[in-house]
């Protein structure tokens, strides 16, 4: 489903803030995959979904979604396969337009845009259905700006956006790092229903350990711009916290450091 | 008493006056507002739309043609500025500001001199400041009355549009935007052409208006038409919440703009000081969201720390 080959991004090169952040990625990720992405700051984490997403070019290797070739797709040609929620509330959603808007949006990604109305009335019915799903009460606000809403409810609201059709591949980046606690664990489960429902490939970026043993079939840990850990099926199911960071060490020689990381891993 | 008579002379020649930049206005509102960015290629293209249609209607061509001839050179004058911008990697005031030099002598070249006058006797003409105070359906009040609702009605359709939605997307979330696939850069051109189209429209009238068109008429132009988003904003932001309604706003600030003008030019002010007064006006306005914000985090601040020595 998505391949990604011998994909490498070197930041500012020939800089005194050179920065090899990807030092050659291979990773094949089959239909119906949730693969939670861990791993310390710098790791490289969200520079792979953004190489995915088309937002930096790469400098070498080649990224193929189905069997197509986006590697020097720009990155509103490639929104066409792909869902993305971000880390930022504020970066997923337009504030000053309404909700229904907002989705109607979402609702034409990979079509041409033209001169027919933005909205129709049946969409209208039909985004009210979707938004009950959320549990949020946004059903009732279909006319808001999506500004007023909050963080959690705006997360949820891209979350809909970026599925409400089918991408081949969800890309999460850390979507709810900037939530609290309580409102994280809801947009999370809403996550798992959604991706379930449908069997969506995603790709979720976290860095609680916790969740990210919890949600998904598969695991990848990342240092130093490369996949040094790749757990799967039954053995990812049994994975404790503990497991997880002995295989850190063994595959990258170094201790786990990551302040977030090992603050977070014992929040429940 | 003799000042009052004076202003209320004045009040229908700066209230047409007020409708044809009003129609700017709305073109810098698209810019400035929908797009989020400060377009200055509006100097220049204002004055290129009066020129298009002078010497157009010099050369007895239709009243309307040469109206939309001279918004598709507005159109062309903004596709400039969106593509220095988007391919050439051009900030976009700067962008503007090359555009509106290079629009200087493309205006000399349209009209082959500094300016043009068209005589309101021997053409026909749409509006004309001779026709103001008549009972007629020529004043100008009610042709550019009439065209600005038409332009704010088919503008309310277009923004409605899926088009229209990826050109407000686009200005308000560019990340956002290429996620939900909306080629930004495609969106970005298109909003800077259709906001130098309106602006050229409304220097094709204001030409007519006035009877000559002048390379230098659009000196300023995008000092107005801020002015007019602001002072209509400030006046009807609260009432007016519609789209429709608040482009009509922008109409209105335009049309104050120009009352508050004639009444300190008939009060004796000294007309050399007008634009050092606009410039002003505009600084002041647009300062105003800056110190609010700013005083209500020192607010804030000062109660935190209230509250952290009780």
């Amino acid at each position: 489903m998505l391949k990604i080959s011998n994909v490498e991004k070197t930041f500012n090169p020939g800089t005194i803030n050179e920065k090899k952040a990807l030092n050659g990625i291979n990773l094949h990720i089959e239909k119906g995959d949730f693969v939670t992405v861990i791993g310390g700051n710098g790791a490289g984490k969200s520079t792979m979904l953004n190489m995915i997403a088309g937002v930096h070019p790469v400098d070498c290797g080649s990224i193929v979604i189905d069997g197509i070739d986006i590697t020097h797709l720009p990155e509103y040609k490639r929104a066409k396969y792909l869902g993305r929620v971000f880390q930022d509330p504020m970066t997923g959603t337009a504030a000053d337009m309404q909700i229904e808007e907002n989705l109607a949006l979402a609702a034409r990604r990979g079509k041409r845009r033209t001169l027919r109305t933005g909205i129709t009335s049946g969409e209208r019915a039909e985004y009210k259905e979707l938004l009950k799903i959320l549990g949020l009460g946004l059903e009732e606000r279909l006319t808001a700006k999506v500004g007023l809403l909050s963080g959690g409810q705006r997360q949820a609201l891209t979350l809909l956006m970026a599925t409400l059709k089918k991408p081949k591949l969800l890309l999460l980046d850390e979507h709810t790092a900037a939530l609290d606690p309580k409102t994280a664990k809801k947009v999370l489960e809403i996550t798992e229903e959604i991706v379930s429902k449908d069997k969506l490939a995603t790709l979720m970026i976290t860095h609680n350990m916790h969740d990210a043993i919890k949600y998904g079939n598969r695991l990848i840990m990342m240092h130093e711009g490369r996949i040094i850990v790749d757990v799967k099926g039954e053995e990812k199911k049994k994975l404790t916290i503990a497991q997880l960071l002995e295989l850190f060490e063994k595959a990258s020689g170094s201790e786990f450091a990551s302040d977030k990381v090992m603050l977070s891993k014992n929040r429940e | 008493m003799e000042i009052l008579v004076q202003l209320l002379n004045a009040l229908p020649g700066s209230f047409s006056q007020g409708l044809i930049w009003g129609i700017m206005a709305i073109g810098v509102y698209v810019t400035y507002r929908i797009l989020d960015v400060a377009d200055l290629t509006v100097d220049g293209s204002f004055a290129t739309g009066g020129a298009v249609a002078v010497i157009l209607i010099l050369n007895g061509c239709n009243l309307w043609l040469a109206m939309l001839i001279a918004f598709i050179a507005g159109l062309l004058a903004g596709a400039i500025t969106g593509l220095l911008h988007t391919c050439m990697g051009i900030p976009v005031i700067l962008a503007g500001i090359l555009t509106q030099l290079a629009l200087y002598s493309i205006n000399l070249k349209i009209m082959g001199k500094a300016n043009q006058s068209v005589n309101v006797n021997k053409t026909d003409l749409l509006v004309s400041l001779r026709w103001v105070k008549e009972l007629a359906f020529r004043n100008p009040l009610i042709t550019v009355g009439v065209v600005l609702l038409f332009l704010i009605l088919a503008l309310y359709w277009f923004f409605g549009t899926e088009m229209g939605c990826a050109i407000r997307a686009t200005g308000i979330n560019l990340n956002m935007s290429r996620a939900q696939g909306i080629n930004t850069n495609f969106n970005k051109v298109l909003g800077i052409m259709l906001s130098n189209g309106l602006v050229a429209f409304s220097g094709a009238f204001l030409a007519q208006y006035q009877g000559f068109a002048d390379v230098k008429m659009g000196q300023g132009a995008i000092v107005i038409g801020l002015a007019a988003v602001i002072i209509g904003e400030a006046v009807f932001g609260k009432i007016f919440k519609n789209f429709a309604l608040r482009l009509l706003s922008v109409a209105f600030g335009s049309v104050i703009y120009y009352i508050v003008i004639q009444t300190v030019i008939t009060l004796g002010m000294d007309a050399n000081l007008l634009k050092l007064l606009s410039a002003s006006i505009v600084a002041v306005f647009l300062a105003v969201p800056y110190w609010r914000a700013q005083y209500a985090s020192r607010h804030m601040r000062k109660q935190k720390g209230g509250k952290e020595n009780a």
